[in-house]
């Protein structure tokens, strides 16, 4: 079976394994799960309801293949706090989450794609051991609280960052731009972080190589050896965790939402959670995670593309 | 040669030993109760009886710091804990069983996997409720599939060696061999990343409590002091700042130790640096 086929039959016993997960993550909170949905001091009669317009008085396996039907279906239930479909609440969030977690990425990207390199032509030089120290910081610094400073230092300084909120991409760009170059330092500087060790670890093992040598030996120029040769070997394994990062970020900006005011996927997970809205929980995390499996995908897939060594048959 | 200064390992241990201490001892270090509620002396800058500064209800911010270094360890060390103690046993027995079993076993640690860490932590805690104890459920869950996919690789690594051979021709039960024959030998990679783990647990608890999902108020937690801030922190700055300084500094101390050990037990590693040093 051709690799691109074979990977992608793979994606569908995950994702039922996080559907499953999911599903029953929520079922082992102890009581009576419409009770905990509408509080201590519902009505009995309004318990009795959800009950039975969410299914909760069928046997659980019932409940289980109906939520795998739905999943098919595109159908994630619907919420009880806003009496709307889940999916609908989801897709319009989503744009946000995807934004901030690519602006993220480029920032991650743009950062440490020229300092790896440096600091790899220049190894256990003093800007090296800046770099090094530099991201050691990046990667301990926790995410909000960058964000918070940023906020603190810069929007409060420079006013033309906007302290709260998001205006959608097709309204006005640049207004989007704005809205999105805080959140996306926050949660870019910590991924910067992690990439510049590897691209760094990376570069350096390759300009170890024969090949390195043979291309000085013919007179090449330093520069055109790194960015002819060496880089295009050396950024493999970089794609491979800078598109696993995209993944995490994913995740990583459920809390920086929560600092800047973004309306997105991680304030419809917090909110559902603060309300007891357990569908939406469940749609939310098992958007989060299925995204995050095509991401690791495609991954595998231009994993495939770029490295020609690399023969799946 | 061999570098005679390991500066990571020398840095992180000072580092993490200066955090243990301050949250051990940190009755003797302030003589300010952290819950202790001020009316009077709400948002009072940093300086005088309050080096740190009050927050927004006359609490020392310091006190709250140091306490709430005490959560961070403790949440740490549990979670660690619960997340090496399930994760080691998990890879111990699948790489040492192989077969069928270790199939099964690496299928439900792929099925954790399949979640961004947080979200992971986040759904267990939505499952469970917020809470102190329920945050370290949370992180432990979430640090299983690491420890349980180094465990199984360094146990695959090593159960075809001789010494393991030779033990069961002596008459060693697979228990034994297991416990006092292979873990002795893949503990090194453990313990490194136990101590990453612990960096990585004391940024879920304070990311957890930050989103008021961890820790819960009135006890003092990092993330639970920053949340605190966020509507006061542009007129009280130094309430947004320290509990920051302190997650930084716990995280950096424990990602540098871990980065020292790796230094001082991998030789491999030692020589690679040696190697591209000497260019």
């Amino acid at each position: 079976m051709p690799f691109v086929l074979r990977r992608l039959l793979a994606v569908v016993p995950t994702v039922l394994v996080v559907a499953t997960v999911t599903f029953l993550a929520l079922q082992v909170i102890p009581g009576d799960l419409a009770v905990v949905m509408l509080g201590m001091d519902a009505r009995a009669e309004d318990v009795a309801r959800l009950r039975q317009e969410f299914g909760l008085d069928r046997p659980l396996a019932v409940r289980y293949l109906g939520w795998l039907a739905g999943i098919v279906r595109g159908d994630l239930g619907a919420s009880v706090a806003y009496r709307e479909p889940v999916a609908r609440l989801i897709a319009a969030r989503l744009p946000v989450t995807v934004s901030v977690a690519f602006a993220a990425m480029l920032i991650a990207v743009v950062l440490a794609l020229p300092l790896g390199v440096v600091a790899a032509r220049r190894a256990w030089s003093g800007l090296d051991l800046a770099v090094l120290a530099g991201s050691q910081l990046g990667l301990a610094v926790p995410t909000f609280w960058l964000g918070i400073l940023l906020l603190l230092w810069l929007a409060a300084a420079v006013p033309i960052f906007p302290l709260q909120g998001y205006t959608p991409l097709f309204r006005d760009p640049l207004e989007w731009a704005r809205h999105l170059v805080l959140p996306a330092v926050a949660l870019g500087v910590d991924r910067a972080a992690a990439l510049v060790r590897l691209v760094r670890a990376s570069l350096l093992e390759e300009l170890n190589r024969e090949y390195v040598r043979t291309a000085r030996g013919k007179g090449l120029g330093e520069g055109v050896v790194v960015r002819r040769h060496v880089l295009r070997n050396a950024l493999i394994p970089v794609l491979t965790v800078a598109g696993l990062q995209l993944g995490y970020l994913l995740a990583g900006t459920i809390v920086v939402e929560q600092v800047f005011g973004l309306p997105g996927l991680g304030r419809l997970l917090l909110q559902a959670i603060y309300a007891r809205d357990l569908v939406v929980v469940q749609g939310v995390v098992m958007v989060v995670a299925v995204m995050f499996t095509l991401l690791n995908l495609l991954v595998d897939l231009l994993y495939a593309a770029v490295d020609p060594r690399i023969a799946y048959d | 040669m061999r570098r005679r200064h390991n500066l990571p390992l020398l840095i992180g241990a000072t580092l993490v030993c200066l955090i243990a201490a301050s949250a051990v001892f940190a009755p003797l270090l302030t003589p300010h109760d952290p819950t202790a509620i001020d009316p009077a002396g709400r948002l009072a800058p940093p300086g005088g009886e309050h080096p740190l500064g009050t927050d927004r209800l006359g609490r020392d911010v310091l006190s709250r710091i140091l306490y709430g270094g005490r959560v961070a360890v403790v949440v740490g060390g549990v979670a660690v804990a619960i997340g090496a103690g399930a994760g080691i046993s998990l890879g111990l027995v699948s790489g040492y069983q192989a077969g069928r079993l270790d199939a099964v076993l690496m299928r439900a640690v792929d099925g954790l996997m399949a979640f961004p860490a947080l979200l992971l932590a986040i759904m267990v805690v939505a499952a469970l409720g917020p809470g102190h104890i329920q945050t370290m459920a949370a992180v432990g869950v979430v640090l299983i599939p690491t420890f349980a996919r180094l465990a199984r690789a360094q146990t695959l690594a090593v159960r075809k060696q001789e010494f393991v051979y030779a033990a069961r021709a002596l008459g060693a039960t697979d228990g034994r061999i297991v416990l006092t024959h292979i873990l002795p030998n893949v503990a090194g990679p453990l313990l490194i990343q136990s101590t990453v783990a612990f960096s990585g647990a004391v940024l879920a608890e304070a990311s957890l409590s930050y989103l008021g999902l961890g820790t819960q108020p009135p006890v003092a937690s990092w993330g639970g002091m920053l949340q605190e801030a966020r509507d006061v922190f542009f007129v009280g700055p130094w309430m947004a700042i320290w509990p920051g300084v302190a997650i930084a500094l716990a995280v950096l101390g424990w990602n540098l130790l871990g980065d020292g050990l790796r230094d001082m037990l991998d030789p491999r590693l030692r020589h690679a640096t040696r190697r591209r040093g000497g260019r």
